[in-house]
C-alpha cells in the first residue's frame, strides 16, 4: 500500500497489472498515445490487431475462454467506433470485457476536434456501463468500477473513454485494491425459501420435466450442479446455442440443442413437457419460435440472474432470481430423486425418428457435406477442441454435429449474429487458452469479413486451425431464399480470394479438401503444422440446416430434411 | 409492450445519482425497450448527490411495469426505483398560460382562474399570464376553457409525484444509506 505520483497512463497500466491483466488486443492512434507510450514498463503483452472490430472480438474470445475479463484498447473516433460491432456482440452475450478509447483534450471535447466522436453517447446502448474520463485522478477509480461491473452479476462489456489529457497529466495514485462503491448497483439477489419451495412442488408434481442449459450455466460456472439437478429429477436437458458445453455432450440425458435449428427431437419435447426448467437463458426468439404455441402444457421455473428477464419473453410459473450455481445449491437438497420412465422412454422414441433423418446417414456420393466435415473435425479432434464458429449454415452444422464435453470450448456471437466474429475471437482465446486445440469454423462470407487478421496471426506466430466451409454463397440468406423467397438468390453468390494463396501469402500455410476421403489427411497436416493453418474445404453449394422452424412458426412446426435425400 | 386500456397510468418515482449523463441513460433506456413516456421530471432533493425523478407512463400491466422498473435497476447509477401507481399520493404539475384577452374580457378570465384556483402572474394591456398547479387533469380543464380566448403560449412541467404517507421514509432510508 502506497501512494505514488504517476500520470494518468501509468496509473492505467498499474489499475491493468493490480486487475491481472496479462494481454491487451488493440490499435494506437493520437489520443491514445500516452498510453502506449507509457506500456512498455508493464508486464502486459500488446496484441496489434488489423482493425479495431478484431480488437473488440479478441477481448470478447479472451473473455469467453477464460471466464477472466477481456480488454481492449483503441484511439477516438473511427478507432472507437470500430469497437461498436464487438461491443454489442460482447453486450447480447454478457461477455466480460473493458474496452478503453482514446479522446481528444478535455479543452477541445465537443468541438468536433480531429477524431472526436461522442463515443460514450455512441456506446450507451451496447455497454453494460461507460465512463468519459477527462482527470487523471479519476482514472484509476474508474477503471476498477469497470473490472468490477464487466464480471460481476450478468457479465457485459463496459467502456472507459479517458481523454489525452488525462492520460499525461500527474496524479497520485493510490494502491488500493478494495471493492469500488457503487451505491446503485445490485450483482446479485438471492431467492427465498417460499420461492425456492414453490420450484420443490412444481418439480415434485411433474411426469415429463425438462432442464433447458443456457450460457448463465457456463458463466457461473453450474456445470455440477446441473448435473446433479439432472440426477435428482432424472429429466433430460437441452442446451442453447451459448449453452452448448455447459453439460457434457455424452452425458446419458444430454438431448442436444433446442431452437430453430435445433434437433427435431428436443424441439418435439419441450412442446410435450409439462415442466421446463430454464437455467440462465433468456427464451430468445430463436429459441422459443411463436410464443403463444410455446410449450403450452409446460409450467415453467425461471433460474436467471437478471431480473429484467423474467417474464419478458415467456411468462414463468416460478422465478428464481439468482446466479445459477447459487440457487441449484439450494435448490437440489431439496429435492426427492423420481424416476419418470415413461417419459424417458417418449424421448428415447423421438431421438429414434429424428437420428433417421440425419445427415450423417447421408451418403456423400462423392460430395463434401459441410456436416460431414464438421461431423469429422469432431472424431479426429477427439471432441476436445475449443471451437470458435462465425456465423451462418457452417455454425448450425457446428452447433448440432460438434459434440462438447466441456463449458468455454464453444466460442459463438449467438445473440448479435456477428459474421466476422470467429478468426479475431479465435485469436483471443489463443491467448487464454495456450494449451487448447483451437479451431476456427468459419463460412466463406463471414471470413471475409475478418480475414484481414490472419496477419495478426502470422506476426503474433498464432498456433490455430482454419477450417472455411467454403460454399460460394452466403449460405443461410441463400437458405431463406430458397425457402421464403421462391430461390431467389439476390446477393448471396459470394467469390472468394483463393483461400490457400491467401494464407500463403500471409506467410501461413493453406489447404485444400474438396472430398470427404481427404479430410482426415487435411486435418492430420494441419494439427502437425506449427503457426496458422487455413484448410479451404469446398462443400456443396445449396446444402440447407435442417431441422428449421421459420421465423414467427410454432417450435413444433420444423421443416425436416425430405426422407427421399436419405437412401 | 401490453399497454391495453384497462390497464393503470403508471407513476414512478425513481432515486439516481446526481451525475452527468444519468437523465440520458433513463432516457435511452426507455427509448430502445420501446417503454413510453407520457410525462418526465427530475430535480435536486434535499439528500446531497441524490436527483429525483417523478416518470409518468401510459396505462401499463403489471407485468410490464416490473420489467421496466427491473431494467432500471440495471442502471447502475439509478438508487431506487418505486411504483407508487397504487398508493394514495398527491401528484402535481404546473403550467404558464398567457391568455390573450380584451379590456371586457379581463373579468371573466380572472373568474374562471378562481375557479380553478390559478394565479394571474402578469397583466398586459392585451393578455395576461396565468400559472396553475395541479394533476393534470385540472389543468387541461383550465386549458380548454381558456381556448376560446386565444391561448398564445403554453408551457407545463412534468408531474411530480409524493406517497401521502409515513410509508416512503423506509425507501429514503435506503436512498440515503447508499448515498451516504
Amino acid at each position: 500500500m502506497s501512494d505514488k505520483r504517476l500520470t494518468g497512463a501509468q496509473a492505467f497500466w498499474e489499475v491493468l497489472v493490480g486487475e491481472s491483466v496479462d494481454v491487451v488486443f488493440g490499435y494506437p492512434g493520437g489520443a491514445i498515445m500516452p498510453i502506449y507510450d507509457a506500456m512498455t514498463a508493464y508486464p502486459v503483452q500488446h496484441v496489434l490487431v488489423r482493425h479495431e472490430q478484431g480488437a473488440s472480438h479478441m477481448a470478447d474470445g479472451y473473455a469467453r475462454a477464460s471466464g477472466r475479463v477481456g480488454v481492449a484498447l483503441a484511439t477516438s473516433g473511427p478507432g472507437a467506433t470500430n469497437l461498436v460491432t464487438g461491443l454489442a456482440t460482447a453486450m447480447l452475450d454478457s461477455i466480460p470485457m473493458v474496452c478503453v478509447t482514446g479522446q481528444v483534450p478535455s479543452h477541445v471535447l465537443g468541438s468536433d476536434a480531429f477524431q472526436e466522436t461522442d463515443v460514450t453517447g455512441v456506446t450507451l446502448p451496447v455497454t453494460k456501463h461507460n465512463y468519459l474520463v477527462t482527470q487523471a485522478e479519476d482514472i484509476a477509480p474508474c477503471l476498477r468500477e469497470a473490472f468490477y461491473i464487466a464480471r460481476s452479476g450478468r457479465p457485459g462489456p463496459v467502456l472507459v473513454d479517458i481523454t489525452k489529457d488525462a492520460q499525461q497529466e500527474l496524479c497520485w495514485f493510490v494502491d488500493e485494491p478494495s471493492r469500488p462503491r457503487l451505491p446503485g448497483y445490485r450483482p446479485s439477489n438471492p431467492p427465498s425459501d417460499d420461492e425456492l419451495q414453490q420450484a420443490v412442488e412444481l418439480i415434485h408434481s411433474s411426469e415429463r420435466p425438462l432442464l433447458l442449459v443456457g450460457h448463465g450455466v457456463i458463466a457461473s460456472g453450474a456445470d455440477a450442479q446441473v448435473a446433479a439437478l439432472i440426477d435428482a429429477t432424472d429429466a433430460h436437458a437441452a442446451c442453447t446455442l451459448l449453452g452448448l458445453g455447459g453439460l457434457p455432450a455424452s452425458h446419458p440425458r444430454y438431448l442436444g440443442m433446442m431452437g430453430m435449428h435445433g434437433q427435431a427431437w428436443v424441439n418435439t419435447a419441450i412442446q410435450e413437457a409439462d415442466l421446463l426448467v430454464a437455467l440462465g437463458m433468456r427464451f430468445d426468439d430463436r429459441v422459443t419460435g411463436k410464443l403463444e404455441r410455446y410449450a403450452p402444457d409446460a409450467k415453467k421455473i425461471h433460474i436467471e440472474l437478471d431480473p429484467s428477464e423474467i417474464n419478458k419473453n415467456v411468462k414463468v410459473d416460478r422465478p428464481l432470481v439468482g446466479d445459477v450455481g447459487d440457487v441449484l445449491d439450494q435448490l437440489v437438497p431439496k429435492l426427492t430423486t423420481k424416476r419418470r420412465p415413461d417419459w424417458s422412454r417418449r424421448i428415447d422414441q423421438l431421438k429414434g425418428e429424428g437420428a433417421a433423418r440425419d445427415i450423417q446417414r447421408l451418403p456423400d456420393a462423392g460430395k463434401l457435406h459441410a456436416a460431414h466435415v464438421i461431423h469429422d473435425l469432431w472424431r479426429l479432434t477427439a471432441g476436445n477442441a475449443l471451437v470458435v464458429t462465425d456465423v451462418g449454415q457452417h455454425q448450425m452444422w457446428a452447433a448440432q454435429y460438434y459434440r462438447h464435453e466441456s463449458p468455454r470450448t464453444q466460442l459463438t456471437s449467438g445473440g448479435l449474429g456477428t459474421m466476422g466474429f470467429a478468426l479475431p475471437a479465435a485469436i483471443g482465446a489463443r491467448f487464454a487458452k495456450p494449451d487448447a486445440e483451437v479451431w476456427v469454423i468459419a463460412g466463406d462470407g463471414g471470413f471475409q469479413m475478418t480475414a484481414c487478421e490472419l496477419n495478426t496471426c502470422a506476426q503474433e506466430g498464432i498456433d490455430m486451425n482454419i477450417a472455411i466451409i467454403n460454399n460460394g454463397f452466403l449460405g443461410m440468406v441463400r437458405q431463406w431464399q430458397e425457402l421464403f423467397y421462391d430461390s431467389r438468390y439476390v446477393a448471396t453468390p459470394i467469390t472468394s480470394p483463393d483461400f490457400v494463396l491467401l494464407a500463403r501469402a500471409h506467410g501461413l500455410t493453406g489447404l485444400r479438401v474438396t472430398k470427404r476421403e481427404q479430410i482426415e489427411a487435411a486435418v492430420r497436416q494441419a494439427q502437425r503444422t506449427p503457426g496458422t493453418v487455413v484448410i479451404d474445404f469446398v462443400v456443396e453449394q445449396e446444402d440447407t440446416v435442417y431441422p428449421m422452424v421459420p421465423a414467427g412458426a410454432a417450435l413444433g412446426d420444423m421443416i425436416r430434411r425430405p426422407l427421399k435425400e436419405i437412401s | 409492450m401490453n399497454t391495453s386500456h384497462q390497464h393503470a397510468r403508471r407513476t414512478m418515482v425513481v432515486y439516481m445519482q446526481d451525475k452527468p449523463g444519468v437523465l440520458n441513460r433513463v432516457v435511452s433506456l426507455f427509448r430502445r425497450r420501446a417503454f413510453n413516456i407520457d410525462s418526465l421530471n427530475v430535480g435536486r432533493t434535499h439528500l446531497p448527490g441524490v436527483s429525483r425523478m417523478t416518470v409518468t407512463l401510459p396505462p401499463t400491466s403489471d407485468d410490464a411495469a416490473t420489467l421496466i422498473v427491473a431494467n432500471l435497476y440495471k442502471l447502475v447509477n439509478i438508487l431506487r426505483v418505486e411504483d407508487i401507481t397504487r398508493a394514495p399520493s398527491v401528484v402535481r404539475g404546473m403550467a404558464l398560460i398567457k391568455v390573450m384577452v380584451t379590456a371586457e374580457q379581463r373579468q371573466q378570465v380572472l373568474q374562471l382562474c378562481e375557479v380553478f384556483r390559478a394565479r394571474v402572474i402578469d397583466i398586459a394591456p392585451t393578455s395576461l399570464i396565468v400559472e396553475i398547479t395541479g394533476a393534470d387533469d385540472k389543468i387541461g380543464g383550465l386549458r380548454r376553457m381558456l381556448e376560446p380566448f386565444g391561448i398564445a403560449e403554453m408551457v407545463q412541467t412534468g408531474v411530480l409525484a409524493m406517497t401521502r404517507s409515513g410509508e416512503a421514509q423506509a425507501h429514503l432510508d435506503n436512498v440515503r444509506r447508499r448515498a451516504a
